[in-house]
């Protein structure tokens, strides 16, 4: 991914103070995020109001928009219309999203959308924390597509992870979504933003040759694509419709192999790329930890309880949800007697390191139906339990 | 005798507004779609603006594939959501003229919130509304403008509800200009197209037009030429008509015209003072201050201006 320091107009460098939410807006507007179209809800306001108050300094554009099927839908033609843009909501917002992230993926739109998860189902817990989101960012809209998922643990890591949130909707040209929860993104804690010639960022590739070349997709399974932006001439059609390297619809079973399969792999092909974790001794460890968010930082506290107890536990924490870190699971599963997954849901990423444990070890959910965070007693007990 | 289809479309008037290559296009012989798509060609030639700031933007259904056949940057979207698809667009590059062309279906059903809000905001865009009275890609089932008692397929007894005054609506929401034709008026549908891309501010056009295969056909009304009969002989010209007085009845009289024409800040100009009260003139918006955008804009309407006056003394000296 090639990449250029930030624009300085956006960077509010420095030691702060803030939450989650609030360091979600400065990380976009230091990724060169200028417009940002949202709802409000509970309990991501903040980002929306942070980054309304911020625009008109930095020259960017703020609007609330009627509900969040409108939100959606204006970050996608502000994306064709050359800015880079974001939204932010929790989950009864991300239903009304999910069929337009679905034209996102399908028109290869570039476009951050930030989920702080509240229990639910429904209405719910609209204050209270969850993480039961995780499959509906992967697979809420229809059909075959991929998304790239990002998951933050601290407000610093909500600056860090929206930058890079931006950099990977850039290159791969898809919506990128960062699940945070209502405990991340109301926790305030000292947030450091970098001066600007240290932030990369990836910059809008436009198309810049002849017209007759220009193509506004290219099934190659791929990223580094360039868009073009409208305006500047060279007339492209998009549409959600199964279409051809030219964005013209052809409704084919033939064609729907060749662009699902991009859309795919475009992403999962490049899972090595793309994906980061945060590993803490897993060499030679009995059991694994695998914990993502908020729960990683409670399960911090099992973990050192744990060694104190002498059982060797490793932590696996994923910054990157989606694609899932299907090969690391693999190659972890036959050496280790068990992976513990705490989450703030029923057992939703549980059933992906299940399902690449492949049996090769146990896999111990320790679920949680939202409201609050686990007690670390209980992850401890899971340990233990697995250490047998 | 044979017709080089090739030739014919290199040839042809269209080609340059319209994707050639695209054609035939999916609409049905006896709809109004076609012409109302040759209308808003000829009103882009005539209007003199520049097709590369052009962009259009469709929702779903027969009147959503018209962004398909524009050779425009083009969007089609999902059911109802090309008014915001649109605000995004216009409000990430304010230099681009866009317009919104789908169906009375798409807009003001599934896609009304989003119209009554643009038309609030006075969001600076052209809404063009093809209103056949039906869903005609999924059958003809009945829209919120179904007259009362007609029949559709989903109201096999007869339309009880009762149906949106679509310029009533969006008068009543906030929009600066509104006008209502029919198919079959292709020299209104022109003028009031031009109007509205040179008008600043949320633009309505509604075009009544006939949905032959559907609409016509289930109702028992015979063809497209019965339809524009029907039209010739029973739409009421009322330029300046109060909104309130605009609303269609099964095979009732049509009020036709320019209902609404006035001036108010559009949605940026009002986020453009707000600014600048509290930034000061170094207010810059995506990086450019208020008087150089304004330059800009002064320069393109020049520009728009000399093309404008270039095409019609050419279609002049073509009539002579």
């Amino acid at each position: 991914m090639k990449t250029v320091p930030a624009e300085p107009k956006g960077v509010d460098s420095g030691p702060h103070f803030m939450d989650g939410d609030q360091a979600i807006a400065e990380g976009a507007l230091a990724a060169g995020c200028r417009f940002f179209a949202g709802y409000p809800i509970t309990p991501s306001t903040e980002t929306a109001e942070r980054f309304a108050e911020r625009a008109p300094e930095v020259g960017a554009l703020f609007i609330q928009m009627e509900d969040e099927l409108a939100s959606i839908a204006a970050l996608i033609g502000a994306a064709w219309g050359g800015r880079k843009a974001m939204t932010v909501t929790c989950g009864p917002g991300f239903s009304l999203m999910v069929e337009n992230i679905g034209l996102a993926a399908m028109t290869e739109t570039p476009l951050v959308i930030a989920n702080v998860q509240r229990g639910g189902p429904s209405t719910g817990l609209p204050t209270l924390t969850a993480q039961q989101d995780m499959m509906q960012a992967r697979y809420g809209s229809h059909g075959d597509y991929a998304i790239i998922a990002l998951s933050p643990d601290s407000p610093q890591e909500c600056f860090d992870i929206t930058v890079e949130a931006f950099n990977l909707s850039e290159f791969y040209r898809v919506p990128v979504i960062i699940l945070t929860d209502e405990t991340v993104g109301h926790m305030h804690e000292k947030v450091v933003i970098p001066p600007a010639e240290q932030i990369q960022v990836v910059p809008r590739n436009n198309y810049s040759g002849p017209k007759e070349d220009f193509r506004p997709y290219k099934f190659d399974c791929q990223g580094g694509h360039p868009m073009a932006r409208a305006g500047d001439g060279y007339n492209f059609h998009i549409t959600g419709l199964t279409h051809d390297e030219r964005g013209y619809p052809v409704m084919t079973a033939e064609q729907s192999k060749i662009v699902v399969t991009h859309l795919m792999e475009k992403i999962h092909g490049n899972a090595d790329k793309i994906i980061r974790l945060d590993e803490d001794q897993i060499d030679g460890a009995d059991v694994v930890v695998v914990s993502y968010g908020i729960t990683s930082r409670i399960a911090i506290k099992a973990i050192q309880d744990a060694r104190k107890e002498g059982i060797k536990v490793g932590s696996l924490r994923l910054i990157t949800i989606w694609p899932f870190c299907e090969k690391r699971i693999r190659e972890l599963a036959p050496k280790i007697k068990a992976f513990v997954v705490p989450e703030i849901n029923y057992g939703q990423m549980v059933l992906e390191v299940e399902r690449c444990a492949g049996g090769k070890c146990e896999t111990i959910s320790v679920n949680h139906c939202g409201g609050a965070v686990h007690d670390p007693e209980v992850i401890l007990a899971a340990i233990r339990k697995a250490n047998q | 005798m044979t017709t080089d289809i090739g030739k014919f479309k290199h040839d042809s008037p269209m080609s340059g507004t319209l994707r050639m290559e695209r054609m035939p296009h999916i609409w049905c012989p006896g709809c109004g779609i076609g012409s109302e798509v040759n209308a808003f060609a000829e009103a882009i030639k005539r209007s003199g603006i520049d097709p590369k700031k052009l962009v259009v933007v469709s929702g779903i259904g027969c009147t959503g594939r018209v962004a398909g056949y524009v050779d425009f940057d083009s969007i089609h979207t999902t059911h109802g959501r090309a008014i915001p698809v649109a605000t995004g667009i216009k409000l990430a590059n304010p230099e681009l003229t866009v317009v919104v062309f789908s169906g009375e279906g798409d807009l003001t059903g599934i896609g009304g919130n989003h119209l009554i809000h643009a038309a609030r905001r006075n969001m600076d865009l052209v809404v063009i509304c093809n209103n056949n009275f039906t869903y005609g890609m999924t059958g003809g089932q009945v829209t919120p403008t179904t007259p009362h008692s007609a029949i559709a397929s989903t109201t096999p007894y007869g339309n009880y509800e009762y149906p949106f005054s679509l310029p009533f609506l969006v008068d009543a929401a906030g929009a600066t200009y509104i006008a209502r034709w029919t198919s079959m008026d292709v020299r209104n549908v022109t003028q009031s197209i031009e109007e509205a891309l040179a008008h600043k501010g949320f633009s309505f056009i509604e075009i009544i037009s006939p949905c032959t295969t559907l609409y016509l056909r289930r109702n028992r009304l015979g063809d497209g030429v019965d339809m524009l009969q029907h039209y010739q002989e029973n739409t009421v010209l009322k330029h300046g008509c109060d909104t309130r007085e605009t609303a269609i009845d099964f095979q009732g009289k049509i009020v036709i015209g320019k209902f609404v024409d006035k001036v108010k800040p559009t949605y940026l100009e009002a986020v453009d003072q707000c600014c600048v009260k509290l930034v000061g003139d170094d207010y810059q918006l995506y990086g450019k201050t208020i008087p150089e955008r304004e330059a800009e804009e002064k320069a393109e309407k020049e520009k728009v201006a000399a093309r404008r006056a270039a095409v019609l003394a050419e279609q002049t000296e073509a009539n002579e």
